[in-house]
C-alpha cells in the first residue's frame, strides 16, 4: 500500500522482489491461510470431534453462558462454545469460511463474465452501443445495492437456496466496476499500433478482442478483482447479520455475529472471534489486491483510474476529460 | 446556453432511468411469485375475502393496467377501492401499506429525518477527515506519516462498520457510560439529545468511511501533482500552499466530489447497518420491518425511493461538475 509510487532506481527492476513485497506475503498469507480453513473445515473440525451443529449444554452455566475462560476455550473447543446451545465455535467459524469464501468467489466469476463482455464490446464498438451499455453501468453502479438485496430477500421463496440467492444478486450487481475498467482499458487498447496491425491483416473483431486486447488488460483485471472479494465477502456478511441472508443453520459469520450480540458484555469471545475472522479476510485480501497494483507498474495502476474515471462521469464526454472516479478499493458493497 | 441544454438533457435522462427503474421493481415485486392480496389477506382468508381484497388493492387487474395505475399514480396519486371505504393514496405515491394503513409516502416522510441526520452529519465528518488525511499522505508521500495513515485506511476499509458500531456500543456506552447506547431523539423536541444520540454513529460511520476517501483523494493528488501544469506553477515560484491549496486539490478533488455525492445519496437512501446497530427507526428500519412482516408496497415504495435518491444525487454532482469543468457539457 503505502509503496504505491516509490521511485524505483532505473535498472534492475528484477519481477522476483517486485512480488515479494510485504503486502503481497502479508495479504497472500491471511488469503492461503482462510482457503486452507475453508478447504480444510472438515478434517480440523474432527480432530476435536466437533461440528458446527452439535449442542453441548454440559458446557455452559447459569444462564446458559459458557463455562471457563474466553467463553469456554479449551483444547476440544480451541473458541469456546456459543451461549445457549454449547455448539463449538470454532466449527462454526471453519464452516463459516467455506461460506464467505465461496459466495465471494462464485458472485466474483459471475461478475467477471458479464463485466468482461460488456466492457469489451462497449469499448470495442463506440457510438450508440456503447452509450447504451455506458448508461446500463452506471445505473447498476450507483443502485443501492444492499436495499435492493434485502427487499429481494422478502419474496424469494424459502425453498431457493439463500447461498445462491446471493451468489447471484452478488454477481449481477458486482458488474460494472469491471465493466467499466475493461471499456476503458479497451478504448486506449484498440488504438495500439499492434491493434490496429491485426485489424488492417483482416482479423474479425472477437479474434482482437481476445488475443489482441485481452491480454493487455489481464494484469489489471486480476486486481480489481482481487480488490472486490472482500466487498462481497462483507456483503453477504451484512445481509446475513441482518437477518436476510445465510438462514441457520448453515454457519455464516454475519449471522454468528448477529447472534452474538444479546450476549456481548457476558459472553464477547462470541463476538470477537467471528468479527476478527471477518475483519482478517478482508484485510488480507485488500492488502494483496494493493500489493499486486504495485507490483504492476504503479503509474499505470494510477493512469488506469484516472481515466476509468473519465467513463465514471455519468456523461462524460471526451475521453480527454480524465476525472471523476471511484476507484476499486471503494467497492465495498456493505460498509454502510 | 450550451449549460443549459447539458442540465435539460441530464434531468430528462435521469427522469427516464427512474421510470425504467420504477419499471423493473414493479415486474419483480409484484409480477413475480408472491400474490401481494394473499399477503395482506391475512391467514385465514376464504376465497371471497380474497377477491375482494384483491379488487379493493386492483391486483385483479391485467399486468399492464397494474402497471399504469402504479406509475401514474407516482405522478398524479390514485385511489384504493371505491366508495365509503375509498383510500386516497395522494401524488407522489409510492404505494399504499394496508398492514400500517398509511401512505407509504407518508412513512418515508415519517422516518427520513432520522436517516438524514445520521447519513449527513457522517458525511460532513468523512469527507472532512478524509480528503485532509488523502492530502496529508500525498504530500508527505512515503513518509512515516504516510504509511501510517494507509495502513489506518486499510485497517478502516476492512471493517466492517456495523462490528465497529457495536464494540463503541460495548465501550462507551456500557463499560464508560459516556454515550446513550442507541435510539433517536428528535432535533425539535430536544437539540442536545438528538446531538448526543447521533455523536456516536456520526462518529463510526465517519471514521470507517474516510479510510476509503483518504486512498482516493491521495491517489487522485499524486496524480496531480506529476501533471505539467504543477511543475509550470512551482517553475514560476508559486509557494507549495498555494501549488497543493490551490491547484492540485482542487483538480484532485473532482472525482472525490463523484464518489462523495453517490455515497451520500445511497446512505439517505437507508442506513440499514447503523440504523440497525443504534436503534435508530429510520428508512433502512422501515426497509428490514417490512420485510418481516411482508409488507410488498412498503418494499418497493421505499427501494424506488432510495434508488431515486441516488440518481438524484448523481444529477445533483453532474451539475455541478458542468460548472467546475464546462468541457463536460461538450459531447454526447
Amino acid at each position: 500500500m503505502s509503496h504505491l509510487l516509490r521511485r524505483h532506481p532505473t535498472h534492475s527492476r528484477r519481477p522476483r522482489s517486485r512480488f515479494a513485497s510485504p503486502s503481497i506475503l502479508w495479504g497472500g498469507g491471511i488469503v492461503l491461510f482462510f482457503v486452507l480453513l475453508a478447504l480444510f473445515a472438515g478434517p480440523l473440525t474432527a480432530l476435536t470431534g466437533n461440528d458446527p451443529y452439535s449442542e453441548h449444554r454440559s458446557l455452559l452455566g447459569p444462564r446458559s453462558v459458557p463455562l471457563g475462560f474466553g467463553g469456554g476455550i479449551s483444547p476440544s473447543h480451541w473458541f469456546g462454545v456459543t451461549p445457549l446451545r454449547g455448539v463449538d465455535l470454532f466449527s462454526i467459524i471453519a464452516y463459516g469460511t467455506r461460506v464467505s469464501l465461496g459466495i465471494g468467489l462464485a458472485s466474483t466469476l459471475i461478475s467477471v463474465v458479464i463485466g468482461v463482455a460488456i466492457g469489451l464490446i462497449a469499448g470495442y464498438f463506440p457510438g450508440v452501443t456503447d452509450a447504451i451499455l455506458s448508461r446500463t453501468m452506471d445505473v447498476f453502479f450507483g443502485f443501492p445495492f444492499l436495499i435492493f438485496a434485502i427487499a429481494l430477500s422478502a419474496i424469494v421463496p424459502d425453498s431457493f437456496p439463500r447461498p445462491l440467492l446471493l451468489i447471484l444478486v452478488l454477481g449481477f450487481f458486482g458488474w460494472p466496476s469491471i465493466a467499466r475498467l475493461i471499456r476503458g482499458q479497451t478504448l486506449t487498447l484498440t488504438h495500439r499500433g499492434y491493434t490496429s496491425a491485426a485489424q488492417v491483416m483482416g482479423a474479425s473483431s472477437t479474434h482482437i478482442l481476445l488475443n489482441e486486447i485481452m491480454p493487455g488488460l489481464l494484469p489489471l483485471l486480476i486486481v480489481r478483482l482481487t480488490l472486490s472479494i472482500p466487498g462481497r465477502i462483507a456483503a453477504e456478511a451484512s445481509l446475513s447479520f441482518l437477518g436476510v441472508g445465510i438462514n441457520p443453520p448453515t454457519p455464516s459469520w454475519g449471522r454468528t455475529i448477529s447472534d452474538a450480540v444479546a450476549w456481548a458484555l457476558v459472553d464477547p469471545m462470541y463476538l470477537i472471534f467471528p468479527g476478527l475472522a471477518l475483519f482478517l479476510v478482508t484485510f488480507g485480501f485488500n492488502l494483496l489486491g494493493d500489493g499486486l497494483s504495485d507490483a504492476l507498474d504503479p503509474k499505470a495502476v494510477i493512469r488506469a483510474e484516472m481515466t476509468e474515471t473519465a467513463e465514471t462521469s455519468k456523461t462524460t464526454a471526451t475521453e480527454s476529460s480524465t476525472r471523476n472516479s471511484a476507484p476499486a478499493v471503494v467497492q465495498q458493497g456493505g460498509n454502510r | 446556453m450550451r449549460m443549459f441544454d447539458y442540465i435539460l438533457r441530464r434531468l430528462i435522462s435521469s427522469l427516464l432511468v427512474i421510470l425504467i427503474i420504477a419499471v423493473t421493481l414493479f415486474l419483480i415485486f409484484y409480477m413475480f411469485p408472491s400474490n401481494p392480496a394473499q399477503l395482506s389477506c391475512g391467514k385465514p382468508c376464504s376465497p371471497e375475502q380474497l377477491r375482494r381484497v384483491s379488487a379493493f388493492m386492483g391486483t385483479d387487474q391485467p399486468w399492464y393496467a397494474q402497471l399504469g395505475a402504479y406509475l401514474l399514480g407516482i405522478f398524479a396519486g390514485r385511489t384504493f377501492g371505491t366508495g365509503a371505504s375509498a383510500v386516497v393514496c395522494a401524488a407522489p405515491c409510492l404505494g399504499y401499506s394496508f398492514r400500517l394503513n398509511e401512505p407509504v409516502t407518508t412513512l418515508i416522510a415519517e422516518r427520513f429525518p432520522v436517516t438524514a441526520s445520521i447519513a449527513v452529519g457522517a458525511a460532513v465528518l468523512w469527507i472532512i477527515i478524509g480528503v485532509g488525511t488523502g492530502v496529508l499522505a500525498a504530500v508527505k508521500r512515503n513518509t512515516w506519516v504516510d504509511r501510517l495513515l494507509m495502513a489506518l485506511s486499510a485497517i478502516g476499509i476492512s471493517s466492517p462498520s456495523y462490528l465497529i458500531g457495536l464494540l463503541a456500543i460495548i465501550v462507551f456506552a456500557f463499560e464508560l457510560p459516556v454515550f446513550p447506547s442507541g435510539g433517536y431523539v428528535p432535533f425539535s423536541r430536544n437539540p442536545a439529545g438528538w446531538f448526543s444520540h447521533l455523536l456516536l454513529p456520526w462518529l463510526v460511520l465517519a471514521l470507517i468511511n474516510a479510510a476509503s476517501y483518504t486512498r482516493i483523494t491521495r491517489t487522485q493528488m499524486i496524480g496531480e501533482m506529476e501533471q505539467d501544469y504543477i511543475r509550470t506553477e512551482r517553475s514560476k515560484g508559486a509557494p507549495e500552499s498555494v501549488v497543493v491549496g490551490r491547484h492540485a486539490l482542487r483538480n484532485a478533488l473532482l472525482p472525490v466530489m463523484t464518489m462523495f455525492g453517490l455515497d451520500l445519496g445511497s446512505l439517505l437512501g437507508g442506513a440499514v447497518l447503523t440504523e440497525r446497530v443504534f436503534s435508530m427507526q429510520g428508512l433502512g428500519m422501515l426497509l428490514l420491518d417490512s420485510v418481516t412482516n411482508l409488507d410488498l408496497q412498503v418494499l418497493v415504495g421505499s427501494t424506488l425511493f432510495a434508488a431515486a435518491l441516488v440518481i438524484v444525487a448523481n444529477l445533483v454532482v453532474d451539475i455541478c461538475y458542468s460548472f467546475l469543468d464546462p468541457r463536460v457539457t461538450v459531447g454526447r
